[in-house]
């Protein structure tokens, strides 16, 4: 235990990874608490998926391979993304999950047929699929940790910044809109930003498991508390958790990925809050509920009442 | 039996039917994402059968995949039913979850076997053609050709023979539930069904563009037609087109088979949403300016009506400067309504005065509910 923590401490590689996992987590789970009280808990599967084509793209474009031009590349697809599904589902009466499914598969779809097209260029040094897929977090850098932090504040400032806006966006949109405020660039601010965290997390974790990074922090949180604020707070404490502890596994334990072991972490705190949230949580209201039954058989109740 | 590409080009064929008609349920059940977890959280069922068969070409491997998609159903329901998690949320932390399991189990256990795990998510068409079907030392065709064979059997029989069970779940679950058709065992019945075919379905195409074949033919078969035999029909249809265009597609750039199929089945899509008759894009853009002009001159008609019954004499004769001024319109916009309505004969112009005509007063009768 004293050795793990030493390690973390002193240890270059394992603290930048850990470093980084972190900071993806608190922006993923700040980030991640708006989409699932909007609803929008999927959005972040089809924005992870759809970014491949602009990575694809970004490099076949511009030749260059850096962290930056790609992570260009993948916002610009993921806005585009979120508008197609926004625009199907409100435009025609297909509906909402089936205009994400496509979207997502689509794009995906056209990203594979990219890059298997750039792997065939004689001068292809290939953009690594396998990481994108699967992420890489033992090969992130500082490099990476700078560029994953500096872009984290970025998003965690204009939370702040436009946070009545955000909140009132996922509560009462039609309220906002009669109060007069432009709720559409609110939505279109807070999507860029989910958009921002998504491809963040990629490097990271991966396009399959970048959602769970999303959505499991904030469900965790919800549990706790019915305060948008300590909502958010607690996320984002979560998925720093998560993301510290999943590369602790990883580091410790042979064999063991980063990405897989950081989603088993944040999966186990979703199941822990379930269970044992106060007031909310299923063995609270058990428990309850025993305790009602038991005062109104004392008050004289019928027993299969 | 045939060339290799003939033999892709059937393999895919026939994966993209089985897909096409069992996803028309998702799509009209509004489940559609239910397929991209179900298609990724079979890996746990495939890596799990393998560790008590240790044989990847077990038929056991099948029915783990179908059990865990089941499986993963189930959780979801779960989650979902405890009230405190959105249905959506539950889906994004089921699969997530099923399979970081599975990655872990295999590059823990597994990694000195062939059990790519990019395999899984991406499929390799190209390779279908040489793991063959041999009986007695005959070559009978590609293995993954009678495998997806059977379980498109297995999905057409299904639905022609609970077709009504299935319409009437799908569309008032609470008239099958009092016509004592169980909502739930059809819907696990499904599930099964979709759990198999992305099985089957993703060692060809590979299990994220299984999503494309469930959802974008059927989506689009949706934009086009309200008859549900018609729409799995036309899903079928569709799930072909995709296949075979996108092997043309992938021949031409010498690219991902089964992406290719994604890609075509998505223009199709586009297509469809674009130029749909009566749903499309263009259609409801269309309808939308139409609904916009009627309005202006049910308006108008409606206004010059109120004013002939309240001055019978001075109304006929109502000036157009002074009406352009009560209705408060921009002189572009008035002058491009009373154009219409010229033309349409709701109104007769003498010098600078209109009048209505006897079919601009019925029109606004009609705009007022009378």
């Amino acid at each position: 235990m004293i050795e793990l923590f030493n390690n973390l401490f002193f240890d270059h590689t394992l603290r930048t990874v850990a470093l980084g996992a972190g900071a993806l987590g608190i922006v993923s789970g700040a980030l991640g608490s708006f989409a699932v009280l909007r609803r929008q808990s999927l959005l972040g599967d089809a924005i992870s998926h759809a970014a491949l084509p602009g990575i694809a793209l970004a490099f076949l474009l511009t030749g260059n391979k850096s962290a930056l031009v790609l992570l260009s590349g993948a916002a610009i697809a993921g806005a585009i993304a979120t508008w197609l599904v926004t625009n199907i589902a409100g435009l025609t009466r297909v509906k909402y999950d089936s205009a994400l499914g496509i979207i997502l598969s689509v794009f995906f779809g056209f990203g594979l047929v990219l890059l298997t097209y750039i792997q065939k260029q004689p001068n292809a040094n290939q953009a690594g699929l396998e990481k994108y897929l699967f992420g890489q977090a033992a090969a992130i850098v500082e490099k990476d940790v700078l560029i994953m932090a500096g872009l984290g504040l970025v998003a965690l400032f204009l939370l702040f910044l436009f946070w009545k806006e955000f909140k009132l966006l996922s509560f009462d949109r039609d309220f906002g809109t009669t109060m007069g405020y432009p709720m559409a660039l609110i939505d279109f601010v807070l999507t860029t930003l989910l958009v921002l965290a998504i491809v963040i997390g990629l490097q990271t974790v991966g396009v399959v498991l970048m959602s769970a990074m999303l959505i499991a922090p904030a469900v965790a949180a919800r549990q706790w508390t019915d305060n948008l604020a300590i909502m958010v707070l607690l996320a984002a404490f979560f998925g720093a958790l998560a993301g510290v502890s999943g590369t602790v596994a990883s580091s410790t334990i042979s064999r063991m990925p980063a990405g897989p072991a950081i989603v088993v972490a944040v999966s186990f705190l979703v199941v822990l809050s379930i269970l044992f949230a106060p007031r909310r949580g299923v063995i609270w209201q058990r428990g309850r509920d025993y305790l009602l039954r038991q005062r109104f058989r004392a008050l004289g109740g019928k027993k299969d009442v | 039996m045939f060339s290799p590409q003939v033999e892709i080009m059937l393999i895919a064929s026939v994966v993209a039917v089985a897909c096409a008609i069992v996803g028309v349920f998702l799509v009209l059940r509004s489940m559609a994402m239910m397929s991209d977890a179900i298609s990724h959280s079979v890996l746990l069922g495939i890596v799990l059968a393998f560790f008590l068969t240790r044989d990847l070409a077990s038929p056991a491997l099948i029915i783990g995949a179908a059990v865990m998609g089941l499986i993963t159903v189930f959780l979801v329901e779960m989650l979902h039913q405890t009230r405190l998690v959105y249905e959506d949320a539950a889906i994004g932390i089921v699969f997530p979850l099923l399979f970081s399991i599975a990655v872990i189990l295999i590059s823990r256990h597994a990694a000195n076997i062939h059990l790519d795990t990019d395999a899984v998510l991406l499929g390799e068409l190209a390779f279908a053609p040489f793991d063959r079907f041999i009986y007695q030392g005959v070559d009978l065709g590609p293995k993954a050709l009678y495998i997806m064979g059977a379980i498109l059997m297995v999905n057409i029989f299904f639905i022609t023979i609970f077709f009504k069970e299935l319409k009437i779940v799908t569309f008032d679950p609470q008239l099958a539930a009092v016509l004592g058709i169980s909502p739930v065992v059809v819907h696990y019945a499904l599930m099964s069904l979709v759990s198999i075919t992305a099985v089957g379905a993703f060692d060809a195409v590979g299990s994220i563009l299984v999503v494309a074949l469930m959802i974008a033919p059927p989506a689009t078969a949706y934009l086009l037609t309200d008859r549900l035999h018609i729409m799995i029909g036309l899903s079928a249809l569709l799930g072909v087109a995709s296949a075979l265009g996108g092997y043309a597609m992938a021949h031409y750039l010498d690219a991902s088979i089964a992406g290719s199929m994604a890609t075509v089945a998505g223009l199709i899509f586009a297509i469809a949403f674009l130029f749909a008759p009566g749903r499309g894009l263009l259609s409801v853009a269309k309808r939308r300016v139409e609904q916009r002009w009627n309005f202006a001159l049910v308006t108008l008609a409606i206004h010059l009506w109120h004013r002939e019954k309240l001055s019978p004499v001075v109304g006929n004769a109502y000036a157009i400067q002074e009406l352009r001024q009560h209705l408060r319109w921009s002189s572009t916009y008035f002058t491009s309504v009373m154009e219409r309505a010229l033309k349409q004969g709701l109104i007769a112009k003498r010098d600078q005065y209109v009048q209505l005509t006897e079919e601009g007063r019925n029109l606004a009768r009609e705009g007022q509910g009378f």
